[in-house]
């Protein structure tokens, strides 16, 4: 595969609605009641509906998946959750996800690739770090 | 506050989970995968895997087994009404792939206090049915203080 440091990668819009953290609730099995129901956000003093963590982890790494065509050369991924994703029971949210080549090494054959997650103007990932077998 | 004794505390494994293929791809569709490997046999083992391979957070779901142990552990004292995702790493030594029955072996790493929150991270082995390890996963919640 050919990756060179700095090169960035096709960026990817992704359209969260309530849809789909029901979704994503149902797969991944967390039913946290915060990721569904505005009445149990607010009680806790949420502003809203947040998007789960995970799901924002899970979709970031798409970017990077699309790029190398195979999930099994992910090798090592990482994040840190900065902001929460709020999700308007209307209009969703949109995170942005673009993604860069940090570093390449010939020796292991694996190259460093950070990604950018950004909704409503925020950073939601932090130390967003992806290993990939190249 | 969360116990700090609980550093370096292990817990029993989780109960075997069998990775099925239509979970695969639920959970790909979930994360908006568009991956042929998560979605396609054929696809999937053109490119040399066994099977559908998951995603690359799907071992969440076996971290979750573990951790919900934890949550349940009176001696940990963690208020799973206070506590925040602060962050996830996933450590690969191979993909995930359906057929696999795994289990996850949860230790807590490290136990930390800072400006009245309590910083739990926690590592899960995930170990398959031939007790070979497939992923580690490393998860880091924040419990806030009381106010």
């Amino acid at each position: 595969m050919n990756l060179t440091v700095g090169q960035e990668l096709p960026t990817r819009a992704f359209v969260i609605t309530r849809d789909s953290l029901v979704r994503y609730a149902g797969a991944s099995g967390d039913f946290n009641p915060i990721h569904y129901r505005d009445d149990f956000a607010q009680s806790v003093g949420l502003q809203g509906v947040l998007a789960h963590g995970m799901l924002t982890m899970g979709l970031a790494v798409q970017t990077v998946v699309d790029f190398v065509g195979d999930s099994g050369r992910i090798l090592d991924y990482q994040v840190r959750f900065t902001k929460p994703v709020l999700v308007d029971a209307k209009t969703g949210a949109t995170v942005e996800v673009s993604a860069k080549v940090i570093e390449i090494d010939d020796d292991s054959k694996t190259a460093r690739i950070d990604l950018t997650a950004v909704c409503a103007e925020l950073t939601v990932l932090g130390k967003a770090q992806v290993r990939v077998k190249i | 506050m969360v116990n700090p004794q609980i550093e370096g505390k292990s817990y029993p494994p989780s109960a075997p989970y069998l990775v099925g293929r239509e979970k695969i791809r639920e959970f790909a569709k979930a994360v908006f995968s568009n991956d042929p490997a998560n979605l396609d046999l054929e696809a999937a083992q053109a490119l040399g895997h066994k099977d559908l391979i998951a995603p690359p957070t799907f071992a969440v779901v076996i971290q979750e087994r573990s951790l919900s142990t934890v949550l349940a552990d009176k001696e940990a004292a963690i208020d799973f009404s206070r506590v925040v995702h602060g962050d996830q790493r996933f450590v690969h030594a191979r993909p995930i792939v359906a057929g696999d029955l795994l289990t996850g072996q949860l230790k807590v790493a490290s136990v930390k206090s800072l400006a009245g929150n309590s910083m739990v991270t926690f590592e899960t082995q995930i170990i398959d049915q031939n007790q070979t390890l497939v992923c580690t996963a490393i998860s880091t919640l924040v419990v806030r203080g009381q106010e």
